[in-house]
This record gives structure tokens, C-alpha cells and sequence, in this order.
């Protein structure tokens, strides 16, 4: 039921307070409430922080517990888990979640007419294949679908350029 | 009276006092009296002589007589500056006149007298500071407007149109253009304050405006000269706005330099063809411009 779990050297995502947004992992159980944590490749110092402002990411370190700065940082590094966090799903969420709330007005214009022009390939394509199975059969469809998947891939690639 | 007297003193005995008072003043008027000897005969001395201190035996007018003042008067010289003053103005204008057997011609006053005077004196009026007239008023202009913004319009028949600014104009409206292949807008006053202005700018660093473009020149013209009966007047005044040739060989002057630029920039055109408008969701306050 529960995959994460908090134990010393787990890495926890901090969600509100002063250090939004950032990683930490976690050195120490102070009580029920709060754990001793620390984030040198993020920036947070060694504090104390309450749990209901974490959230617990899938990454483990292994340090033992109360371990000093310098040994959470090598294995901060040793794990890599910086680049690790952003190639995550999270990661990318969030700062799609940024780009978007940044869009200018241009930017907003320029999204819609690429949606517009996905959408209606996307279309396109659907009828396409509706027409194609109303008359023939079944197998003209697959050799269409790997077409379709192709340009919607195209006009994909394009909209990420525009932003 | 003791008073009257010491200056009355003072103009006779000047000299020889002068000398007597202060030494500083002793070779200024051992020169003067020099000098004057080959006009002016030495001075006389005091001829109202001295009562007690500050008090003369005679009156100002009987040293007037005692002094022979009725014989010496002197002016000084005019200067340049009293003659154009006594250059009086013009109190009187010859005005034709028409009509038959008139003479052809009056005399009219320039200057006339009031032809209503009040019973009750005006109060003064109160010191004011700081008053100025419209046309001496501070313009701003917000720092997100430059020359090349693009301004969404709020107000007026181009609502929701975006627009490219080129000026602020001298009664602090801004000069604004579509431009009109575009967007039918064509070279216009917006208010500053009913216009959102986005963070899209086009380079409009060489453009030329022509300066004749000011207020005067986008003001509405209205026909006020009812010389005949009320019926006549609906009919003269301009009911309909006709687009005149300067105005579309202005617009075309400017828009041609625009273009060519926003041309450059990709999907522009297409940006400012397109209207703004918000929808489900979209929360002005959470936009970013």
C-alpha cells in the first residue's frame, strides 16, 4: 500500500514554506513531527523541518543517520540525484506548470494555433482511418496508425520549439 | 518736526556735513567739490540755522523760499527706456462701415468702459498654489509602454483589437496604429488607461512619424455658426465621418514602415489580426502580459 517510506537518506521534495521547491534528504527523526534535514546541492541548510511540508520522492541515499554535511553531499553526488529528479515525470510537471503560468500573450496565441494545427491533423487522420474501416476492412488500419503517430509527433515537436 | 527738519538739513549743508562726519567720505567729496568749482560756485552752508539738536528755525516751506528752490528744479536726463515708455498704445481704431449715407467710418475706443458695475464689492479671492491648466499638466507614461508595444485595446469600437503604439501625444494620449491591412485600425488616440499593454514589441527604432500628427489633427471637428433658423442647422453639422485623403496617405506613410518590420517577427500578423478575449478559467489577474 505504501511504496515510500521515510527513513534516513530518503529524499524528500519540500512543497510550502521558505524553501519550496526543493530537495532535501533526510538525516534524522527529531519526533513525530519533524526530522533533521539537509540539502547541500539544493541550498537548504541543515534544519529542522516539519513533515507535513515534505514530500517523499522515490530516491534513497545511503548515509547513516546524523551524518555530517559532507557526507550527505558526496552521496548526493554519488547518486547523481539532481539530474535523476529532473529527468522525472514530477520534475517535468512542474516546470511545465512554470512555463505555462510565464506565457506571454504572444506565446498564448502562438500555442493555440499550434494546438489548432495538431488537432486538426489529428483529425485528419481519424477520419481517415474511419472511412478506411467503413470500406475495406481491417487491414489497411495499422499501416495508417503508424502514420498518424508520426505526424502527431511533428506538430508535438514543433509546440515544444514555440515555448 | 524735528524729523521734517534733519532731512531738510541735510540737503544744503551735505557737503560740508558730509565732510565733517566721516573721513571715508572725505576724499570722495573733496573731489567732487573740486570738480564742480569750474560749474558750481562753493556751497552754501546751512541756511536754517540750528535751535537745538535736530530742530531748525525755519519751517520746510520757508526754506523752500530761503533756498530759492522755485528757481532750481532739474530732472535727469531720459533715458532710452522712459522714451519707449512714453510710447503711449492706442487709444482709438478707425472701423469701416457699410451701409448708405454713414460716413463711411467710425471712431471706436479700443479700451471701453465697463458697462456693469456691481453693487456688492467682489471678495479677494483666496491664495491658490499649484492650480495649472490642462495644458501645463504632468503626462506619464507607464514603463511597460515603449515605442513598438503591442497594446490590447479595452474601450471604444476596437475593443479586444491588438495594436501596435508608436507615440504618446502631447495631451498624453497615445498614437496608435493597427496597422489597417491588418486589423482595421487605423491611426488613432487610445487613453493609456484603457489599454493593457502586453510584452510584445516591435522594432520601431527607424521609423518616421510625420509630425504633423498631433491632437488638433485627431480632434472631432463640430460645426457651431447657426446664422439661420434651427431647421438648417441639423442638416450642416456632420452626421457621417468621411475619411479624408490626408488621412489615408498618412496611414499609408506609416503603416508601410511598420509592416515591413512585422513582417520579420513570425505568426505576428497573424497575432495582431486576432482578438483578445477571456474564457473559462482565464483570470486577468493571473495573466502574464
Amino acid at each position: 500500500v505504501f511504496k515510500r517510506f521515510v527513513e534516513i537518506g530518503r529524499v524528500a521534495f519540500i512543497s510550502f514554506g521558505p524553501h519550496a521547491g526543493k530537495l532535501v534528504a533526510i538525516v534524522d527523526v527529531i519526533d513525530q513531527n519533524r526530522a533533521l534535514v539537509d540539502g547541500p546541492c539544493s541550498g537548504v541548510r541543515r534544519q529542522a523541518m516539519p513533515f507535513k511540508c515534505m514530500q517523499l520522492t522515490d530516491f534513497v541515499l545511503k548515509f547513516p543517520h546524523s551524518a555530517r554535511q559532507k557526507c550527505v553531499r558526496l552521496a548526493w553526488e554519488k547518486e547523481n540525484i539532481n539530474e535523476k529528479w529532473a529527468a522525472t515525470r514530477w520534475a517535468k510537471k512542474i516546470e511545465a506548470r512554470e512555463k505555462k503560468a510565464k506565457m506571454t500573450d504572444f506565446d498564448r496565441y502562438k500555442v493555440m494555433k499550434a494546438k489548432k494545427m495538431r488537432n486538426r491533423i489529428i483529425k485528419h487522420e481519424m477520419k481517415k482511418l474511419q472511412k478506411m474501416s467503413s470500406k475495406k476492412g481491417k487491414k489497411p488500419e495499422k499501416s495508417e496508425k503508424s502514420d498518424k503517430a508520426q505526424k502527431s509527433e511533428k506538430v508535438q515537436k514543433a509546440q515544444k520549439a514555440q515555448k | 518736526m524735528a524729523g521734517e527738519k534733519a532731512p531738510g538739513e541735510k540737503k544744503p549743508g551735505e557737503k560740508a556735513a558730509g565732510k565733517k562726519k566721516t573721513g571715508e567720505k572725505k576724499p570722495a567729496s573733496q573731489k567732487e567739490v573740486g570738480e564742480k568749482k569750474k560749474k558750481i560756485k562753493k556751497r552754501h552752508a546751512s541756511r536754517n540755522p540750528v535751535l537745538a539738536r535736530g530742530i531748525g528755525r525755519y519751517s520746510r516751506s520757508a526754506m523752500y523760499a530761503r533756498k530759492a528752490l522755485y528757481k532750481r528744479k532739474y530732472t535727469a536726463p531720459e533715458t532710452k527706456i522712459e522714451k519707449k515708455k512714453k510710447e503711449k498704445p492706442r487709444a482709438t481704431i478707425t472701423k469701416p462701415v457699410g451701409g448708405d449715407k454713414n460716413g463711411g467710418s467710425r471712431v471706436v475706443k479700443i479700451r471701453k468702459m465697463p458697462r456693469y458695475y456691481p453693487t456688492e464689492d467682489v471678495p479677494r479671492k483666496l491664495l491658490s498654489h499649484g492650480k495649472k491648466p490642462f495644458c501645463q499638466h504632468k503626462r506619464r507614461l507607464r514603463a511597460s509602454i515603449t515605442p513598438g508595444t503591442v497594446l490590447i485595446l479595452l474601450t471604444g469600437r476596437h475593443r479586444g483589437k491588438r495594436v501596435v503604439f508608436l507615440k504618446q501625444l502631447a495631451t498624453g494620449l497615445l498614437l496608435v496604429t493597427g496597422p489597417l491591412v491588418i486589423n482595421r485600425v487605423p491611426l488613432r488616440r487610445a487613453h493609456q488607461k484603457f489599454v493593457i499593454a502586453t510584452s510584445t514589441k516591435v522594432d520601431i527604432s527607424g521609423v518616421k512619424i510625420p509630425k504633423h500628427l498631433t491632437d488638433a489633427y485627431f480632434k472631432k471637428k463640430r460645426l457651431r455658426k447657426p446664422k439661420h433658423q434651427e431647421g438648417e442647422i441639423f442638416d450642416t453639422e456632420k452626421e457621417k465621418y468621411e475619411i479624408t485623403e490626408q488621412r489615408k496617405s498618412d496611414q499609408k506613410a506609416v503603416d508601410s514602415q511598420i509592416l515591413a518590420r512585422i513582417k520579420k517577427v513570425p505568426q505576428l500578423r497573424g497575432y495582431l489580426r486576432s482578438t483578445f478575449c477571456l474564457s473559462n478559467g482565464v483570470y486577468p489577474h493571473k495573466l502574464v502580459f
